[in-house]
């Protein structure tokens, strides 16, 4: 993490949000505001697109790189599908599509309810609803994977049900009717993308809530001294700061892996150990911070509601669970550990300046 | 905006090099051992091992080559570490001595400490114990009181120490005495002292730990006579001296992989009696695990860059020994057997070891509570 793209998007990232996102931001976007001025600035210094090749238009960063960014996305609560928009440029990217210019949204396959057909010209062709697209009244298209390729849909035309996370990010209902789609080979899995966005997401929200817990303990006086003097109180912060300290090291991991490609173990550990973490600082924080915590009016919650809701996308716990489980399993204990150490050989170069 | 610093980091090819070698050499070497054998981890003493790991320059790895070191790096040493307590090599007649006691002579000791003391670590001969904890102080070391008295010709040594791991086997101890009081300043007034424990008036008495082995010790000293080249560092700076020594004990894998035998054969049970609940179990697990081996490699890379990352290494190793800790738990809870030690099962045999042993892993080297109050202290809570 010390070299100088990386530094330079870390720096943009939290310059533009600490401007940027502020209270007012929120309350207009939970009245449906899109925030324009913020996306455009996001835009204009290369933020959404930051994986995408230089001739191609992007910042041409690695995913090692990127991870300030959507973490600090997390940390900032930001109330843009910016997140989606580098996840879903990236799939494009990689399958030859021409990445629109707009803000791009990304679902898991869809299990049911949609079709996906080529017509007589050999065009494709979606029918059919996408389920809870995050900011899908928002977004121009909304890109998944399906089968062996990367479907691209535009938005225009469809109709809109608008639904929300517990956070109030908008998750909309698209139901299409004959709409042409793009489509090309990809090898990347969407719900994979997703939940390694989701988890760098959550580890930038688990820092939030550990400074938001601790400076709030540092102010509170009760029984006549601010109640970080108290020892129950320091214990739990100090796990609540080991697991955010985990939180961000499984979700940089995965983020480090995708550059080498396949990265599914990585992307499955991260996305289960932010779960694991977000339990637990969710729950510290809240009790940290008291009744005052458990308002509308004081900001922690913008957080911590983010943190239960990006638990469940793209893969709850479980599910990431039961897969990497399964693939521990059917290797056996003689293979666990050479399988895990083989992992992180430094097939390009030792990247540790 | 993150209360900590960990660089997730790749290891560079001469390491993994080196890996593949000590691979091979475990393999090897310790063929005949059980499960139930490796699970004694790095409690597992056998001086002959430590030799022939000496031989192969496994052993002061990073030290300077004057004083019988190998100067490699500290992830090439990291990479023989990690496998060591994979593998359940017996490694402890070096363990503590290679981690803890060369480098504080390297930091501290006197060159003609040096060059008595490290050629015979790094050849596997001598063997350490480290004489810190006094019946009365425990995780407040400060308070400890065995006294070390200037004398004519050096230092006189009386008091106690207790839970000294491998002081029944040890050629020396580093042990921690009250050279003066002063009220003002607790941490003030303690000093190190590189022991022979063959000095008249040392006495071992062994202590039987809970799965039943003869580990730790008590050792008494009554008027035992030191000379003055027996001091290492400063007189009354021991409590920075042994705070520094006390960041390499926590930074190391060892902090959480000393239950990971149970792990590789809950594996193996859960592949013959698949169960939905196990399988999501192991996949939890191996988050952990990984998480944990990525934060870990960080405190390495961190060392090797000369840096001192001790409150990342207390992070490490309150969440690692919470992980080791938790797997024969999780593991009994799983899996429908008894944990019986004669059952010729190795599952059920390291099963009744590991559940034995592990209320010790977040006691040795700082408790959890003390651990926590030092990440709390990195917070600004105290």
């Amino acid at each position: 993490m010390t070299n100088e793209i990386t530094t330079l998007l870390d720096q943009t990232a939290t310059r533009l949000f600490g401007d940027l996102v502020t209270g007012s931001t929120f309350s207009a976007a939970e009245d449906g505001v899109w925030p324009e001025q913020l996306w455009n600035a996001l835009e204009e210094n290369g933020l959404t697109q930051p994986l995408v090749s230089v001739e191609n238009g992007g910042a041409g960063a690695t995913w090692r790189d990127s991870y300030v960014i959507v973490r600090a996305a997390g940390y900032f609560s930001v109330p843009v599908p910016l997140p989606e928009t580098i996840a879903a440029g990236y799939l494009l990217s990689q399958s030859g599509i021409q990445i629109p210019e707009s803000p791009l949204s990304l679902i898991s396959p869809p299990e049911y309810g949609f079709s996906l057909t080529k017509d007589d010209q050999g065009a494709w062709r979606l029918d059919g609803v996408l389920p809870r697209v995050p900011w899908g009244r928002n977004v121009g298209y909304v890109i998944f994977s399906y089968e062996d390729m990367i479907v691209s849909v535009p938005v225009e035309g469809c109709t809109i049900n608008k639904g929300s996370n517990v956070a109030g990010e908008p998750r909309d209902n698209l139901t299409f009717s004959n709409q042409a789609v793009e489509a090309a080979p990809g090898a990347f899995s969407s719900t994979q993308i997703g939940a390694l966005i989701r988890a760098a997401q959550m580890a930038g929200a688990a820092e939030r809530a550990l400074e938001e817990a601790v400076s709030y303990a540092k102010e509170r006086v009760q029984f006549g001294r601010t109640i970080s003097k108290f020892q129950a109180i320091q214990q739990n912060l100090a796990v609540m700061a080991s697991e955010t300290a985990a939180a961000g090291c499984a979700a940089e991991m995965a983020f480090q892996a995708a550059d080498y490609g396949e990265a599914e173990f990585e992307i499955a550990a991260a996305k289960i150990r932010n779960g694991e973490a977000g339990d637990i600082v969710t729950a510290t924080a809240h009790q940290v911070l008291g009744a005052i915590g458990f308002t509308r009016e004081h900001h922690l919650n913008l957080t911590t509601r983010r943190i239960w809701s990006w638990r469940a996308e793209f893969g709850g716990a479980s599910s990431w669970a039961l897969k990497l489980g399964q693939a521990t399993i059917d290797r056996g204990g003689k293979n666990l550990w050479s399988d895990l150490t083989a992992r992180y050989i430094d097939i390009k170069e030792y990247t540790s300046e | 905006m993150s209360a900590f610093r960990f660089d997730i980091c790749r290891l560079p090819p001469e390491a993994e090099a080196l890996r593949q070698k000590v691979w091979a050499f475990f393999e090897e070497e310790l063929s005949h051992m059980t499960p139930l054998q490796r699970a004694d981890s790095w409690d597992g003493f056998d001086r002959d091992f430590s030799r022939k790991m000496a031989a192969k320059g496994w052993i002061g790895l990073t030290w300077p080559e004057r004083y019988g070191g190998h100067e490699r790096t500290a992830l090439e040493r990291y990479v023989v570490l990690e496998e060591a307590l994979v593998a359940g090599a017996p490694v402890s007649a070096h363990w503590i001595a290679e981690r803890q006691s060369g480098p504080l002579l390297l930091n501290f000791g006197s060159e003609e400490q040096c060059h008595k003391i490290l050629p015979g670590i790094a050849k596997g001969e001598l063997v350490f114990c480290i004489g810190m904890s006094e019946p009365d102080s425990g995780s407040d070391l400060a308070s400890l009181r065995s006294p070390a008295k200037r004398s004519d010709d050096g230092w006189l040594l009386n008091g106690a120490k207790v839970w000294t791991t491998n002081a029944h086997e040890a050629d020396y101890m580093i042990g921690l005495f009250r050279t003066s009081t002063d009220p003002d300043n607790r941490r003030g007034g303690l000093s190190q002292f590189l022991i022979d424990m063959k000095t008249p008036g040392i006495t071992v008495n062994p202590i039987v730990d809970l799965p039943g082995r003869e580990h730790f010790n008590e050792v008494v000293f009554e008027d035992v006579h030191l000379s003055h080249d027996c001091l290492i560092g400063t007189e009354g700076e021991g409590w920075d001296q042994v705070t520094a020594e006390l960041a390499y004990e926590r930074s190391g894998p060892e902090r959480y992989l000393s239950s990971i035998q149970i792990l590789l054969a809950l594996v193996d049970e859960l592949k013959a009696n698949p169960s939905e609940r196990g399988t999501i179990a192991v996949g939890e697990l191996m988050a952990r695990l990984a998480t944990l081996r990525a934060m870990s490699l960080s405190l390495a890379s961190m060392l090797e860059k000369g840096q001192n990352p001790s409150l990342e290494a207390t992070v490490v190793k309150d969440l690692g020994t919470g992980f080791e800790q938790t797997l024969p738990d999780i593991a009994q809870s799983l899996i429908d057997l008894e944990p019986d030690p004669d059952s010729g099962s190795d599952m059920q045999m390291v099963l009744s070891f590991l559940i034995q042993a592990v209320p010790s892993f977040s006691l040795r080297g700082g408790t959890r509570e003390i651990l926590r109050g030092i990440i709390a202290r990195g917070l600004g809570l105290r």
